[in-house]
């Protein structure tokens, strides 16, 4: 079935089913959805009034057999940043809207009665509006686990926490994963836009619908080569046997590690939230070190970390949240990590950016570092209750800066920076400053090639090259998170010469296209600018692409470094 | 000439995560991993001291030698 535009009004309770516009249709994930932001949103309005625009859609690959295709990208205005703001996740959703025809669902207006909550339910004759009253308050399991109940195990779940009820800044969106646990649309406060949409949660109907593909012989031949560049890859290998986690001991090595809220290079407790020790830590207690966060992805980069007794703990237990945790509010406990995962991906806020508060609240002795116990206390009793606290902790890391006079916030355009210290890693400074939704290593990681060797080497420590290397990276990821693909993908793009051609390949034969390689750049390059344009008629500047002022003013152990990439090299990110 | 080795990933298996070890005068990092039975074709980083290294430059006493197969994440 053709794809079709899905249009939800919450001032008038309509829906709509449209068809897609021309200039649409070459488009999806994070391509799509700040498209239809950028086209359809006012740039300088409330992120949280009825002007604001919730979009999910599928990625061009999605709902296909193609490989670690399954990626649900999110967009809106943000309401932490202020700028338009992509977040993607894996889960079940994608795929299921792909194989309805939703080529993006839009969520406008707001009800005028602020009292009633609703929920949407996706199928193949369109959206249907209800009140909803059960699984309100509840945390995202309980509304997973009310729902399967509720419709049957087989649906698709898109659903925000307390958190986002509240519309704190750093509530995310869930997605049901395949083993009814959830992945986040993390970064931004998205789930704070479907809160102040009255929207709890929008369920995906199953389907046996497949999606349409113009070239199925092509598309196998290129799915099958683009799998192999993927399990071939030795990275995807070392992805599944110890998760992102991996990164704790080499970061830490480089020196890059950011500790005690940005206040040294290297952690001393780094081995006990290790990759190396989660694994062992998984295996001895019966987890699972293996798993995948959508069905289809042949790298399995997640895992189930399992408590002492054995059992389920949390999953998709990433490095960046066990770095905020562990190194940046100095816990070198993982199972107080793991609690802490677990209770923020039930109330629905972003770990990054609520580690990273609580590092900022620790230096400002609101609790002190390494205080785990004290850390998860706050978390139930304060930000899932919406008390003052947990709405200051809850509303992120700039936020506990603003209320506690603290200078060191790690943030850019309000969002906090993550696991890597950009005095040490320059390039990932680029990228923080540069980026169009405010400090985000994923936009552009350079860390592939500052720290890993992936895409050829550029010293993280040298001003040379930075600029450069992080625009490559953002254009390429731009197009990337076009295409439903996971990230990881790129690890193999990279250093593989049949991944990439084989990826344009399957979106060749998906769609009956020609596109080359250089339109794949050209469209990653579109994706940059149109979010930069976005940004600027928001009222951001060129002087909004800055990092924190102490970067500059405050050396950094082990190599004593700071940040010392000038004004105008930064600026010259945009000339292309 | 000794130096400290600190291993990383599955190339601790069977071996040690961080070991002082004695090695002739200059020792190269590819002689080190050699003599580790680690393949060379799976390495994918080496730092001495927090600096990326290569293969051929040679750890000093007291030096910080770490060796990490190809690894990613993000």
């Amino acid at each position: 079935m053709a794809d079709k535009i899905f249009r939800v009004n919450m001032s008038d309770m309509s829906t709509r089913i449209e068809e897609v516009p021309e200039a649409w249709m070459g488009l999806g994930g994070r391509g799509l959805t700040s498209t239809i932001v950028a086209a359809e949103v006012e740039p300088t309005c409330h992120p949280l009034g009825k002007r604001n625009k919730l979009v999910f859609a599928p990625g061009l690959l999605s709902g296909t057999p193609a490989a670690n295709s399954g990626r649900l990208s999110c967009g809106a205005k943000s309401p932490l940043t202020g700028t338009i703001k992509e977040a993607n996740a894996g889960g079940t959703s994608a795929q299921m809207l792909a194989r309805l025809g939703v080529k993006a669902l839009i969520i406008e207006g707001k009800p005028a009665d602020a009292s009633k909550w609703y929920s949407l339910q996706v199928g193949e004759n369109g959206v249907t509006i209800k009140e909803e009253s059960e699984v309100v308050g509840q945390g995202n399991f309980a509304t997973v686990q009310a729902l399967n109940q509720r419709i049957g195990d087989k649906v698709g779940v898109i659903s925000i926490g307390p958190a986002g009820e509240m519309q704190m800044l750093a509530a995310n969106i869930s997605v049901k994963d395949p083993d009814n646990h959830v992945r986040s649309c993390g970064r931004g406060g998205l789930g704070a836009v479907m809160g102040s949409k009255r929207v709890k949660f929008i369920a995906v109907e199953p389907t046996d619908k497949k999606v349409a593909i113009a070239e199925p012989e092509a598309f196998k031949a290129a799915n099958r080569a683009f799998a192999k560049a993927l399990v071939d890859n030795p990275i995807s290998k070392a992805l599944a046997q110890y998760g992102t986690n991996v990164l704790v001991n080499i970061i830490n090595e480089s020196g890059g590690l950011p500790t005690r809220n940005f206040t040294a290079g290297q952690f001393e407790g780094h081995e006990a939230i290790s990759g190396e020790t989660m694994h062992d830590t998984i295996v001895a207690r019966g987890g699972k070190p293996k798993h995948n966060c959508h069905p289809g992805c042949v790298i399995q980069c997640s895992q189930i970390y399992a408590d002492v007794k054995g059992e389920y703990k949390t999953s998709g237990f990433e490095y960046e949240t066990i770095w905020a945790l562990g190194a940046d509010c100095a816990i070198d406990n993982l199972d107080h990590v793991a609690e802490a995962d677990s209770i923020m991906d039930d109330i629905g806020v972003d770990s990054i950016e609520i580690p990273v508060a609580f590092g900022v609240a620790m230096e400002a002795g609101v609790l002190k570092f390494g205080d785990g116990v004290e850390l998860c206390r706050i978390l139930r009793e304060e930000v899932a209750k919406g008390t003052p606290l947990g709405r200051i902790i809850g509303n992120g890391a700039g936020s506990v800066g603003r209320a506690y006079g603290v200078t060191r916030v790690p943030v850019v355009k309000n969002q906090a920076i993550p696991a890597y210290d950009p005095r040490a890693i320059k390039g990932i400074g680029i990228t923080y400053a540069t980026s169009t939704q405010g400090a985000d290593h994923t936009m552009g990681y350079t860390i592939a090639t500052n720290i890993l060797g992936v895409g050829g080497k550029v010293d993280p420590l040298s001003k040379e090259g930075q600029v450069e290397l992080s625009r490559n990276l953002q254009i390429a990821t731009a197009a990337i998170d076009s295409t439903g693909m996971c990230l990881f993908i790129a690890f193999a793009a990279l250093d593989d010469a049949t991944c990439l051609p084989s990826l344009i390949d399957m979106i060749n034969a998906r769609f009956g296209a020609k596109l080359t390689a250089d339109d794949v750049t050209q469209l990653g390059m579109t994706i940059l600018k149109t979010e930069h344009a976005f940004n600027l008629a928001a009222g951001f500047t060129n002087k909004d692409d800055r990092l924190p002022e102490f970067f500059r003013d405050e050396p950094i152990a082990p190599h004593n470094v700071v940040w010392d990439i000038t004004d105008e090299a930064i600026d010259s990110f945009w000339n292309f | 000439m000794r130096f400290t080795v600190k291993l990383f990933a599955y190339f601790r298996d069977n071996r040690f995560r961080a070991e002082v070890r004695d090695y002739p005068e200059g020792t190269t990092v590819e002689q080190v991993i050699r003599s580790l039975g680690i393949d060379l074709e799976e390495v994918g980083v080496t730092m001495i001291n927090s600096r990326h290294c290569t293969l051929d430059q040679v750890p000093a006493e007291g030096d910080q030698l770490a060796i990490f197969p190809a690894i990613g994440g993000g």
